[in-house]
């Protein structure tokens, strides 16, 4: 069976690199599923959670907005921030969410008002990736 | 010959600046070992983002297709962004990159500005008389793309608006530890790698290839930039650790040879002491 060559980079490191058989990520035009065999596709990602499928198994990826390039059953995808579900601190997670949500109250300038609902829908991204994945692992507890 | 006090004097200043000097090799070799890491680990990014841009240009090269970013214009006016340490005391790294540049500067025909990332590369402007548009300082050791941000604003802003026909980029490449290269690389317009047609292939484009076009050369430019500052930080702490050692060496060294010179002093001392002694007893005998 064809595999997707998946990498995900990061401008710090490099996220993620395995052989996967299903990536599900944020596009620009809404969610896309990639399967083997892909055409190639060019796209640009919305913050939000990155699914893949790994040998029937599937696990969470926070990413804050990229691009995505599929070509000949390779997936790279240049995330401006990614991070695994085991890497992200629900706790932090919401904090910096609510503090979004705050400034974005807050704003006084069309400009400060982006830039918080910028920060709003990355850590809401983080927050649901890692609720998603608590609630898998009490699943199969 | 000095006194024997003076030059003891002398090898115990020598001595604590080698206390000195050898302490900040070692903060320089840890930080080195982070930067260096930081330089490699940002490494895939870059090349992927590159062969994304060359496997773009390679379909599409129809003129009404240009993005701003891509046009070239006839260069009048050339923007130079100069990435140096903010602090000294790493041999001869700053002035390698400041040299480079100076010579770049000297042999353009077009007019020129300068736009410094670091105190070292301004005060060297501002020394020869070359105006500084802009300067970027106190980036610390590990800097974020969000530190780097507003430089690649500064400089996408002149472009697009004209202001600026080119942009280039002096920094120091690292190499190794011990070897690091002072390179001027362009940096706007966007020149895409190999444009090898015989790979390219018809793209599926989402929202649409203008689009994406736009977000991913800023972004480009934006890691290049990223990249040359990680680079220079990393040829920066590798330059003062190598400089520094070398320095503490010289130093011990010099206090190797002045403990020589200082016996040598006081063995003197002894014997024209004895002398007087042994003269002076030979006089009170006869």
């Amino acid at each position: 069976m064809t595999v997707l060559k998946l990498e995900i980079a990061t401008a710090e490191r490099l996220v993620y690199a395995e052989d996967v058989s299903i990536v599900v990520a944020p596009g620009a035009d809404g969610e896309l599923a990639i399967l083997p065999e892909h055409t190639s596709l060019l796209t640009t990602l919305k913050p939000g959670e990155l699914r893949v499928v790994k040998d029937g198994k599937e696990s969470l990826i926070a990413v804050s907005g990229g691009f995505m390039e599929v070509l000949s059953n390779r997936v790279t995808i240049l995330a401006d921030t990614a991070e695994r579900s085991e890497e992200i601190d629900e706790e932090r997670a919401s904090i910096a969410l609510k503090r979004a949500q705050e400034q974005m109250t807050q704003a006084s300038s069309q400009m400060e008002l982006e830039k918080a609902m910028a920060a709003m829908r990355r850590s809401q991204a983080r927050v649901a990736v890692a609720r998603r994945k608590r609630r898998t692992n009490s699943a199969a507890n | 010959m000095s006194s024997v006090r003076e030059i003891r004097r002398r090898i115990r200043s020598v001595q604590n600046t080698a206390k000195i000097t050898k302490a900040m090799s070692m903060i320089a070799a840890s930080k080195m070992r982070r930067s260096q890491e930081a330089a490699l680990m940002g490494r895939p990014y870059a090349d992927r983002m590159r062969d994304l841009l060359s496997d773009l240009a390679a379909q599409r090269q129809d003129e009404e297709w240009l993005h701003p970013l891509l046009k070239r214009r006839e260069a009048k006016k050339i923007s130079l962004i100069i990435i140096t340490p903010d602090r000294g005391l790493t041999g001869g790294l700053h002035s390698k990159i400041n040299r480079v540049a100076g010579q770049f500067l000297l042999t353009q025909n077009a007019e020129t500005s300068v736009i410094s990332v670091g105190r070292k590369g301004r005060d060297f402007m501002v020394s020869t008389g070359q105006g500084v548009q802009a300067v970027f300082a106190d980036l610390g050791d590990r800097p974020t793309v969000a530190d780097i941000t507003p430089i690649t604003k500064l400089v996408i802003d002149s472009y697009t608006s004209e202001q600026i026909d080119a942009v280039q980029l002096a920094y120091a490449q690292f190499v190794s530890t011990t070897v690091q290269h002072a390179v001027i690389e362009p940096l706007l317009p966007v020149i895409p790698g190999n444009l090898d047609v015989k790979d390219s292939v018809g793209y599926i484009y989402e929202p649409s290839s203008m689009e994406v076009l736009s977000a991913l050369l800023p972004r480009f430019v934006e890691m290049q930039v990223y990249h040359a500052v990680l680079e220079s930080i990393a040829s920066e702490q590798s330059a003062r650790m190598v400089a520094m050692r070398n320095a503490t060496d010289n130093a011990n060294e010099m206090v190797e040879e002045l403990t020589l010179i200082m016996n040598k002093a006081r063995q003197e001392n002894i014997t024209k002491e004895l002398l007087d002694i042994v003269g002076g007893a030979a006089a009170v005998e006869s």
